[in-house]
């Protein structure tokens, strides 16, 4: 298989997304697509990613979690990034969408996120001897996931949809301001008996494969919040429904 | 027109005013801080050289601690009565609230620590190696760091179902940052800063407090008003 | 919007002489609904009410009284219709509105904590405007708290706050004073005085909006009405 084959799939994921985004009539069969690839995908993943690429050098067979690990965190980040996003378009424009999608994104960052450190510390028992070594990016990644679910905490605790919305946006902005300090304060606060440090060469073949796990999690990101999405906007439509639903008898 | 600053000074000021009209709260915070310490030092056992290494850490878990009290405290007497709305109808600037608030949580949190000092250095047996200003400096910054976002969150949380539990559990998560920079700077002033470190945990910190001052200024205002 | 080409409203604010302003109605409502969490509050309210004219307010608890008041005091905003307050619009120039309008109610806005005399002082110094801490004094004389000015909030009895509710809103010299139940709490001879300071407001030319249950006192003192049920209007 030529090794570009995961970054040309990932320009069709992309494209398919920004017409997600732009073209109304596209949203009705996108998710299908989106998992029809994530599924075909999936299916060609397990012989990549367990016996077409090689070991790893050091850490051997091991290394091969770091497929499904790392592409997941990566998920992770860009759903907050999405959450960051739609927070500050709500603060300058009030609106359902970008709200649903706000509580959307941040869920669904948060599920790749546990799983992908939980990856990271399954991945870290064997390598380190511990599971959790406070290695760096593991510990931001932990952190992160904990900001973020006291963020969904905020969402359940109001009951307003105006103020939740409100509320939650800045936090969302709070957050994900935080996340870069968190990051070199943790790299820092650890430097000084970091274990392992990768100036590594990474082989070709490793990164082809990296690239097909992300384009696959890319997708089932996609179908992720979309549906989410979906129902979030659905819940806030009956929220705010206007005084003539609610009270139909009187004047 | 009293401007921006000088309504922030305004609200400062009676924010300082009710504290002192009330001092008896303020005594039970400081008590409950020094109680804080010294629960430390019991459930980590009578080991010297490991309290005095790990002082600056308990100092601050102290005033964290601390810190959710006094700023649930500050937005719990704008909520009787909804002083706030009163402040708001005057009108205040929600950004002059936002400044005046939070320079009285960060005068209320550094007061906190310069009593506790003593306390750690007699509890924990450390030693200033690098000089009084340094600390009074470090713990002003410090203090500033967890006010900010302190402020912006305890007023969300202050109109939130279930207030005490969410204040702290949306604000610590937040703060490892600013905690991490300002223990570590602690540290090196109790300890010695033989590799020259402190002006970078220093810097950090600094960052921390501006970006977070900086936001919420600027959405302290979305927080208070119905938009 | 019939008031969008006109002059500028002044932006001092304060003055009570007829400026520009005057053409402006004092509260214009259109298709006003306000919902929390999810009920509604207030539904579909439309209503104008001219400068200088008396509203009085009815309804059941419950009925949505204090919510418009709340909404046109500016603290809260409609979640859906548009609102002008003395031809302001009562989002984009809130702050503007803010220093005309006060907003009587059983929630009181003092600090428990501070005396009656330093509340007033604090409102007057932030409200800026030269000359107001002088009248604090006078005002709590006139409220009849005189004798308890440096005795903490916390120590007052309903009716004594209430009074310092009064003093407060005297003192920021509204032109559209809005009163939820400005008898409640007050003994009779309380009420004779705040009827009245109302009168005295009424004809310096303050527009009131009054929400009570004392219809008689009421009816004394205001020109029109509307009847609130369940957030609608009935009459």
């Amino acid at each position: 298989m030529p090794l570009i084959t995961p970054l040309l799939i990932l320009v069709g994921v992309v494209g398919l997304l920004l017409a997600h985004a732009f073209v109304p009539s596209v949203r009705r069969w996108s998710w299908k697509a989106f998992l029809g690839i994530a599924v075909v995908m999936f299916l060609v993943q397990p012989y990549l990613a367990l016996s077409w690429a090689p070991p790893e050098r050091e850490m051997g067979e091991v290394q091969r979690i770091m497929y499904m690990h790392v592409p997941q965190v990566w998920m992770a980040l860009l759903a907050l990034t999405l959450n960051f996003c739609c927070s500050v378009a709500f603060l300058l424009k009030k609106s359902w969408v970008t709200d649903a999608l706000a509580e959307a994104s941040a869920e669904v960052g948060v599920y790749f996120g546990a799983v992908g450190v939980t990856l990271g510390a399954i991945w870290a028992k064997p390598t380190w001897g511990v599971y959790w070594d406070w290695d760096p990016r593991l510990t931001t990644a932990a952190i992160m996931i904990v900001i973020y679910m006291g963020y969904l905490t905020l969402r359940r605790f109001v009951e307003d949809p105006e103020k939740r919305a409100t509320w939650s946006s800045v936090m969302g902005i709070i957050s994900y301001v935080d996340l870069p300090v968190l990051w070199f304060s943790v790299k820092w606060w650890n430097s000084l008996h970091q274990v392992q440090s990768s100036p590594k060469t990474v082989d070709p073949d490793m990164t082809m494969v990296l690239r097909w796990s992300a384009t696959m999690f890319l997708c089932l990101l996609s179908v992720f919040i979309i549906h989410r999405f979906r129902v979030a906007y659905a819940a806030r439509q009956a929220e705010v429904a206007p005084p003539e639903a609610l009270a139909p008898g009187a004047a | 027109m009293s401007g921006l600053l000088g309504q922030s000074l305004l609200v400062l000021r009676k924010d300082l005013l009710i504290e002192w009209r009330t001092r008896a709260r303020l005594n039970a915070l400081i008590f409950f801080a020094i109680a804080t310490l010294l629960l430390f030092s019991f459930a980590l056992g009578p080991d010297t050289v490991m309290m005095r290494k790990h002082a600056a850490g308990y100092l601050w878990l102290g005033l964290l601690f601390s810190s959710m009290l006094s700023l649930g405290e500050s937005f719990r007497i704008e909520s009787e009565n909804l002083a706030m709305d009163g402040l708001k109808l005057i009108p205040v600037d929600p950004r002059a609230i936002f400044l005046g608030k939070t320079m009285g949580n960060t005068l209320l949190l550094w007061l906190l620590s310069l009593v506790l000092l003593p306390v750690t250095i007699a509890l924990f047996d450390v030693t200033v190696t690098l000089g009084w200003p340094t600390l009074v400096g470090i713990f002003l910054v410090g203090s500033m760091a967890i006010s900010a976002p302190g402020t912006v969150y305890a007023a969300i949380a202050s109109h939130a179902r279930a207030r005490d539990v969410l204040l702290p559990l949306l604000l610590f998560p937040i703060l490892i940052p600013a905690l991490l920079a300002v223990v570590k700077a602690t540290h090196l002033v109790f300890e010695g800063d033989l590799m020259d470190q402190l002006k970078s945990w220093m810097r950090l910190l600094g960052c921390f407090a501006i970006i977070y001052w900086t936001l919420g200024f600027l959405l302290f205002p979305k927080v208070l008003e119905d938009d | 919007m019939p008031s969008r080409g006109k002059k500028r409203p002044l932006p001092s604010g304060i003055d009570t002489n007829d400026g520009p302003l005057s053409a402006a109605p004092a509260i214009e409502l259109h298709d006003v609904s306000k919902r929390f969490g999810a009920r509604w509050a207030l539904a579909r309210l439309s209503y104008t009410l001219p400068q200088g004219a008396s509203l009085l307010l009815t309804g059941h608890n419950g009925s949505g009284k204090t919510t418009l008041l709340r909404l046109v005091s500016t603290v809260t905003a409609p979640t859906l219709g548009t609102l002008k307050i003395l031809g302001l619009d009562a989002r984009a120039d809130r702050m503007k509105v803010r220093e005309q309008v006060t907003l009587l109610s059983h929630a009181n806005f003092h600090y428990e904590d501070l005396t009656a005399k330093q509340n007033l002082e604090l409102v007057a110094k932030l409200r800026g405007a030269p000359g107001l801490p002088a009248k604090v004094d006078g005002l709590l004389d006139k409220v009849g708290l005189k004798a308890r000015v440096d005795s903490p909030v916390r120590q007052f009895s309903a009716g004594m706050r209430k009074r310092l509710a009064v003093a407060r809103m005297l003192l920021l010299q509204p032109k559209l004073a809005l009163l939820d139940e400005p008898f409640g709490e007050l003994d009779p001879q309380g009420i004779a005085q705040m009827e009245a300071i109302m009168a005295e407001l009424k004809a310096n030319g303050t527009t009131l909006v009054l929400a009570t249950h004392l219809l008689e006192q009421g009816k004394r003192l205001t020109d029109v009405s509307l009847h609130l049920e369940n957030g609608r209007q009935v009459a």
